[in-house]
């Protein structure tokens, strides 16, 4: 294959820096010694980090978005494989309809999700709880759940399957044996995948938290509304830096482009 | 078992998610839509009667109407800048060394995962008024004399979309980029095309099922976009995300906040759905 | 009653017959291959023994228990499937070890019968390795020693042997029939390789488009197919028209004494059973091909072109452009007088 030329180069180039410039900046000015916005051109200081620990609703924040996370992560792909077994192992009617039915929270802006989850909720009670997020939360994430593992219950060799049943297999230990861990890497990519979906979900979330349960998302878009400040930086550069971690070790683990395969094909 | 046949099976195995999804996901959006057709007072709160106010009041007042432009114009806009920029860099990254290929594939693809409110500060910062990064960069490089106003603009807003939804584009088109058998490119050349015709008549017209449907992806998720208007936006220039929070959260007039969500969702779907047939009608042969 | 009887077997998927009037008795110990063409029927046939499939009417019957209505699980037969299907997340001990686990096999005998089956299909020292660090070869031994392991009444292999290159391909199936002949397993091959068939099997059945052609030894079925299909499939064959008159073949000039009424038939011949003779059917070499232990000719009649196959041991042959003229021998020829109403 021909190899890109100079011009090709300098457009790869102004494009990377496009891509990096506003989350190299954040990292930046978090480390600015000076007490307003500015770049650290007088050395550099974690002074805006330890800020953080002055601001206890941004660790709550972090917590509570982790343990939001979890949860519906893990409620998610405990729904998402007895589905994904069905759309890869039985021919049935409406098979179609039923899984743009499972995809189609990627199609509905989470405005009108926020909006519908918030007038849900405040009729039962929940509005604001932990459970109201939850339940919100497994629903936005599940059709990333759904498409890793349904890629990976697709892509495995039915055979192998059929082997297991011939030498006496039943269903549960065909399942526990022999399934399950085939499709492992595809459940937990699906499970990473949900965890930064959800982790990362402002818009809906916006709608549904209430003051004991704001996400570090929503906590920062609320600061920011109000004011920018070095500190909201220091934030978001922890945020990144946590959002980088994941990245690399799904990248080492199973390759972005394939994990992020499921998260773009939204519409076919 | 080989047959894939067995009602019982199938229905244990889809039970759970189907209860969830029609629960909590088909019941609120029904209760939005009729939501949308409550009235609303300043002292009386929500009156649950069955008015189309709302709606009348979306479609007539030229306020919302500039809302729903400015939207839509937004969205073509960042979309026209993903595909501008995004679909050449697929293609440089297709051809680059497998070893920075996965590097940049990481830095390009990345932003994705990461939090729209940081990635949006970002752009914040570089605006930044008018000794923003971005102003002062322009401006060093002899770009510009006076410093252009990207915050609470337009402008603003849609660079920032397109930097948020660019990584949708590149992947949209590297998956078609994948698709391509690498040896057409060699038979047009030894044909004796150049570089120019090559990517203007092989490569363009087989890449383009993939620039339309990031195009789709893109321009659907920036019009729904809510953090990155927000923000760069401001109080005042706002989309119909942005008019909808305020509708709910602000002025408390949830029934209107839902007519004008639920006219985001019923226009997005209807883009979506046209779009796609459009496409795939007009590709058909390519998809294959 | 046979050990394995599959009786008036059918199977439609809506209105299209996979499989029809299929009827077969499989003694014990025998080595049974179904061989055709893919879409034959063959691969319906075995995952309806396994039970991977269900027929839409007929019988099986396993030594006298009905197999039908059993459950895959419960079959207890050996499969070695055309992807190997092994485990690839377990070792090939584990592999092995997995079917009788299944039935409840305690420890010590478990291990001790999983060495020896990695033993007899020569993997002794393998036991820890994955899948995907053994070769084809080698993973195609660990499928065949985690179906045989359990003690199977019957082994199925699917086309086992066709992902494989040419030399192991004849070495697994030599190594394939000494382990069948010492264990005695009755076995059931399906392949489309009719050498294959052909090298293993005590009896082929020959199958195309969902119906039995012919259920033969492999010598009778090569030496007298029973319809133009088997003809072809199991090697090339010359199909020359000649006529009885009062006792004689006569195949343009070439003449011969047979039995049978006057009349127009159908004359077949395998290549190798063609020979060039100072008298017969004459004939002009168009093109001859060196085939290493033999020549292929290809020679223009005046009933179209006919394949010869010679020996290459050291005798004078006639080359390209040389008038020749064909004979054999009456007993290697198939007579045959259906459809030959025009010849």
């Amino acid at each position: 294959m021909k190899k890109n030329g100079f011009l090709a180069l300098a457009f790869h180039t102004v494009f990377v820096i496009f891509m990096v410039a506003p989350i190299l900046v954040v990292c930046v000015v978090a480390f600015t010694p000076e007490g307003f916005l500015s770049l650290p051109t007088n050395g550099l200081s974690l002074r805006w980090f330890r800020a953080i620990a002055d601001y206890p609703e941004f660790i709550r924040a972090f917590w509570t978005s982790v343990y939001l996370g979890a949860v519906s992560s893990t409620i998610a792909v405990i729904l998402a494989v007895p589905a994904a077994l069905a759309f890869s192992r039985y021919a049935f009617p409406g098979k179609g309809a039923l899984s743009a039915f499972f995809l189609s929270p990627l199609m509905i802006p989470h405005v009108v999700l926020g909006i519908a989850f918030l007038r849900f909720f405040t009729q039962g009670g929940i509005s604001g709880t932990m459970t109201a997020l939850i339940i919100a939360h497994v629903v936005v994430v599940f059709p990333f759940a759904l498409r890793l593992t349904l890629s990976a219950a697709t892509g495995m060799d039915r055979s192998i399957e059929s082997a297991a049943i011939s030498l006496g297999a039943s269903n549960f230990t065909l399942f526990r044996r022999v399934t399950l861990p085939l499709i492992l890497p595809g459940v937990i990519s699906g499970w990473a995948l949900s965890f930064i979906q959800s982790f990362d979900e402002v818009t809906m979330t916006v709608f549904l938290a209430a003051p004991g349960t704001e996400t570090l998302p929503v906590r920062m878009f609320l600061y920011v509304q109000d004011n920018i400040d070095p500190l909201v930086t220091s934030v978001s550069a922890v945020v990144i830096a946590i959002t980088m971690a994941v990245l690399i070790i799904l990248d080492r683990l199973y390759g972005l482009d394939a994990v992020l395969s499921g998260h773009s094909d939204r519409n076919s | 078992m080989a047959e894939g046949r067995n009602p019982v099976a199938v229905a244990s195995l889809l039970l759970p998610a189907t209860l969830l999804f029609i629960a909590v996901l088909v019941i609120p959006l029904i209760m939005t839509v009729l939501l949308s057709f409550y009235s609303w007072g300043q002292y009386t709160g929500i009156v649950e009667d069955f008015t189309a106010e709302n709606w009348i009041e979306v479609f007539t007042d030229p306020y919302f109407g500039e809302i729903f432009l400015r939207t839509l114009r937004i969205s073509f806009l960042a979309t026209l800048l993903a595909a501008l920029f995004g679909a050449p860099e697929a293609y440089i990254l297709k051809r680059m060394n497998p070893r920075w290929r996965g590097l940049f594939m990481l830095v390009i693809l990345g932003p994705l995962l990461m939090s729209v409110v940081a990635r949006t500060l970002g752009w914040a910062l570089l605006f930044g008024g008018n000794n923003g990064v971005a102003n002062q960069f322009l401006m060093g490089i002899g770009l510009i004399d006076a410093p252009l106003p990207f915050m609470f603009t337009e402008t603003g807003v849609v660079i920032a979309l397109a930097h948020v939804m660019m990584p949708f584009m590149v992947l949209s088109v590297w998956a078609s980029l994948q698709r391509l058998d690498p040896q057409v490119e060699n038979a047009a050349r030894s044909l004796g095309a150049s570089q120019f015709t090559v990517v203007r008549r092989v490569l363009l017209p087989q890449i383009m099922p993939g620039i339309l449907s990031g195009s789709i992806i893109v321009f659907a998720l920036s019009a729904s976009a809510f953090a990155t208007p927000a923000i760069i936006g401001g109080r005042r220039l706002k989309v119909a995300s942005t008019l909808a929070y305020d509708e709910f959260l602000n002025t408390l007039d949830w029934p209107l906040g839902a007519a004008v969500a639920v006219l985001l969702l019923i226009g997005i779907v209807l883009i979506i759905v046209a779009s796609n047939a459009l496409v795939e009608r007009r590709y058909a042969e390519v998809f294959r | 009653m046979s050990f394995l009887e599959l009786s008036d077997l059918r199977k439609t998927y809506g209105n299209v017959v996979a499989l029809e009037n299929f009827n077969l008795s499989v003694e014990k110990g025998e080595f049974i291959s179904l061989l055709g063409p893919s879409g034959c029927g063959k691969t319906t046939t075995l995952q309806m023994i396994a039970g991977f499939t269900e027929p839409t009417s007929g019988r099986i019957v396993l030594g006298g228990r009905d197999l039908v209505s059993m459950p895959p699980a419960k079959r207890g037969l050996g499969i070695v499937f055309q992807s190997y299907a092994l485990f690839p997340h377990l070792t090939a001990a584990e592999n092995v070890a997995f079917g009788l686990e299944m039935r409840g096999i305690d420890r010590a005998s478990r291990e001790e019968r999983v060495r020896e089956a990695l033993a007899m299909v020569g993997l002794k020292g393998y036991e820890d390795r994955y899948p995907r660090r053994m070769s084809g070869g080698q993973q195609q031994r660990v499928a065949v020693a985690r179906a045989l392991v359990i003690r199977p009444e019957i082994l199925l292999l699917d086309e086992p042997l066709s992902n494989l290159d040419a030399k192991m391909r004849e070495e697994m199936q030599s190594e394939l029939l000494s382990i069948q002949r010492r264990l005695g397993t009755t076995t059931i091959l399906v392949t489309h390789d009719q050498q294959e068939a052909m090298a293993l099997s005590n009896r082929v059945v020959v199958m195309s488009k969902g119906r039995i052609e012919q259920i033969a030894t492999p010598v009778e079925a090569y030496n007298n197919p029973a319809s133009s299909f088997v003809a072809s499939f199991l090697g090339k064959t010359n199909t020359l028209s000649g006529e009885i008159r009062g006792g004689t073949l006569v195949v343009g000039e070439f003449r011969a004494a047979v039995s049978g009424a006057d009349g127009p038939v159908a004359v077949t011949l395998r290549p190798e059973k063609m020979r060039f003779d100072s008298t017969g059917l004459r004939g002009t070499v168009t093109a001859r091909v060196f085939q290493g232990n033999c020549w292929s000719y290809q020679v223009q009649t005046a009933q179209g072109e006919v394949l010869v196959l010679r020996q290459n041991d050291g005798q004078p042959l006639p080359v390209e452009g040389d008038a020749v003229f064909l004979s054999w021998s009456p007993a290697d020829m198939g007579l045959r007088r259906e459809g030959l109403s025009h010849g």
